[in-house]
């Protein structure tokens, strides 16, 4: 699948998406206000649509309900012939994906913002395909520097071979945010608050791109996936044990090789018997445990983003 | 339970439930690794078996899946001839005793007439619950299973001592008890137009005063406690109680004179 290039016209069409998940509350809340008052998605040279992604898991306040929403826009689930049987996520990927895509085609929108939390002490994590998306890395940076005092860290999840399966990979560009952490089924003013500043962050960056500012190369330091971790595990698949003390709430800070990291019922500790410091996140995430995922390892590296084309500014009002 | 009295027999059967709530993960592993290996839970001269109470539930990861069962343990629901064979069947209890607690305990006291609901506990003759958190639905955390952990011990520790003639003198303990739930703020079609303000996040059990804000709506507005009362909210933002309409529970701290008690076996 191709990654289209940075952007060389101002972008017109985007949308923010909440509720991918029915019960990470930020982003339910944030789209089932905005599509009744949109008015603070507008900029002078594009409005943002609100999406409100996953409506049948948001009314029963679930994750999902047949399968993950943001697991299901592969091009297997997204072209394959429709069936009465289909879970109700695959039918609503191919919804959103004729609304906001199709995926890889010139017709896509040019931009999504997916909004989640995570049960994880992820903080303000900022998810993006890769460090060649030369536009999100640029908005990435944006956030970072307007908001020093959130130390947002960016996770860029793309594995060589692997399609993404995101709903933000339908766009054009896509970002998502990943706030936490925040329990399933709570809202919490605080992150409420800073879920819906970095959304109006966002959208103010796409309008001073499309006003013709200029972007300068840049270095920057992310991470990137290297691998998951299970939770011990019984024979018959129950847990044995839980993340560890020192490692729960640690997430990208660096785990050396023989530190701990899970505690078993019976008392002892597991220790981790990797060969090279990781940076492990999504640490005992709620909706990870069917996964089989404790906690994902990432490793950090640092890289140049080239500049960004400056465009020449829009003629306002363009709506 | 306003007062303590002297027991007429020993303590002989506990039972300790998890998994009341299928995705309150703490006594659901608990309960699964005692059912390998209960003998951190054994006293002599004592039965305890510790029980998951709503298996569907757990294997599911939620709280429940037609009902709380932690809300039907009444005579409606169980029928008098049930409760009555109940009673005469088992004692049940989970019980802790603050003072031999080294971490805070705080006590909720769910005594009042409406207000009150039928736990699955309430078919003992010394129900208790331990609540610990914050920790997320489908999370276990290791520091909460560690607290939980303690708790049960110095619970079971408890009744061991009280069998062996202990006495325990009067004391005199401070309680919460429940006033009045609070709904969040709707619009009118019933959904939530405000959340727990910043300053009430995270602050059970901290005095609520008059004029203190409560609730901070989507528009930026900040609502506060009215009345010239001033109460000690707990369970706020609990996830499990949006759709029961609680924000949170007012409760008002009063202290409680317990007389001794002493097994009466020795």
């Amino acid at each position: 699948m191709c990654s289209l290039p940075v952007p060389r016209e101002p972008l017109r069409r985007v949308a923010v998406t909440g509720g991918t998940h029915g019960n990470e509350m930020s982003g339910v809340y944030l789209a089932q206000h905005w599509l009744q008052a949109p008015a603070e998605l507008q900029r002078l040279s594009f409005s943002a649509v609100p999406v409100l992604a996953n409506p049948a898991a948001t009314a029963a306040c679930r994750r999902y309900v047949d399968h993950d929403l943001n697991r299901a826009f592969t091009s297997s689930f997204l072209n394959s012939r429709p069936t009465p049987d289909d879970p109700y996520e695959v039918t609503r990927a191919r919804e959103l994906n004729q609304l906001l895509g199709p995926k890889a085609s010139g017709r896509a929108f040019d931009f999504v913002l997916d909004l989640h939390n995570t049960t994880a002490n992820m903080g303000t994590c900022l998810i993006a395909k890769s460090s060649h998306e030369v536009f999100a890395m640029h908005l990435c940076r944006h956030l970072q520097l307007r908001y020093p005092e959130l130390s947002c860290q960016v996770f860029l999840y793309q594995r060589s071979g692997e399609e993404s399966y995101n709903l933000d990979s339908v766009a054009k560009n896509g970002l998502a945010l990943e706030l936490g952490p925040q329990p399933q089924g709570v809202l919490r003013a605080d992150i409420f608050s800073r879920m819906r500043t970095l959304v109006a962050t966002v959208l103010d960056f796409i309008e001073l791109f499309n006003q013709g500012t200029a972007f300068p190369a840049f270095e920057m330091e992310a991470y990137r996936p290297v691998g998951v971790v299970d939770f011990p595990r019984t024979d018959a698949g129950n847990l044995a044990g839980t993340v560890h003390p020192q490692l729960q709430d640690r997430d990208f800070q660096p785990l050396q090789p023989g530190a701990p990291i899970f505690q078993m019922f019976s008392g002892e500790d597991l220790l981790y018997d990797g060969e090279s410091t990781v940076y492990p996140v999504f640490i005992n995430e709620a909706a990870y445990y069917e996964k089989g995922i404790a906690f994902v390892q990432t490793e950090k590296f640092t890289f140049t983003v080239p500049a960004m084309p400056v465009l020449n500014p829009v003629p306002s009002p363009a709506f | 339970m306003t007062s303590c009295h002297i027991a007429e027999e020993p303590i002989k059967k506990v039972a300790i439930f998890g998994g009341t709530h299928g995705n309150e993960l703490t006594g659901v592993f608990l309960v699964k690794h005692w059912l390998e290996n209960g003998a951190e839970i054994q006293r002599t001269g004592l039965e305890v078996k510790p029980f998951i109470a709503n298996p569907r539930a757990v294997k599911k990861c939620a709280r429940y899946i037609d009902c709380d069962l932690n809300r039907i343990f009444d005579l409606e629901n169980l029928g008098e001839q049930n409760i009555r064979f109940l009673h005469n069947k088992k004692d049940v209890f989970d019980f802790f005793q603050t003072s031999l607690a080294p971490l805070p305990c705080y006590i909720y006291l769910i005594e009042h007439p409406s207000l009150k609901y039928a736990t699955t506990r309430s078919i003992a003759k010394y129900p208790v619950g331990i609540e610990v958190g914050p920790q997320p639905q489908g999370v276990l955390r290791a520091d909460i299973l560690d607290q939980m952990r303690k708790m049960i011990k110095h619970a079971l520790d408890f009744i061991h001592h009280f069998n062996e003639g202990k006495e325990f003198p009067p004391c005199a303990i401070e309680v919460y008890k429940i006033i009045e739930k609070v709904d969040y703020p709707r619009d009118e079609n019933g959904e939530i137009a405000a959340v727990i303000h910043p300053n009430l996040q995270d602050q059970d059990w901290k005095p609520l005063h008059p004029g203190d804000p409560m609730f901070l709506t989507l528009d930026g507005k900040t609502m506060s406690l009215g009345g010239d009362c001033t109460v000690y909210p707990v369970f706020v933002n609990e996830a499990a109680y949006y759709e029961k309409k609680e924000a949170f529970a007012k409760t008002t701290k009063l202290t409680l004179n317990a007389k001794s008690i002493r097994c009466s076996v020795h």
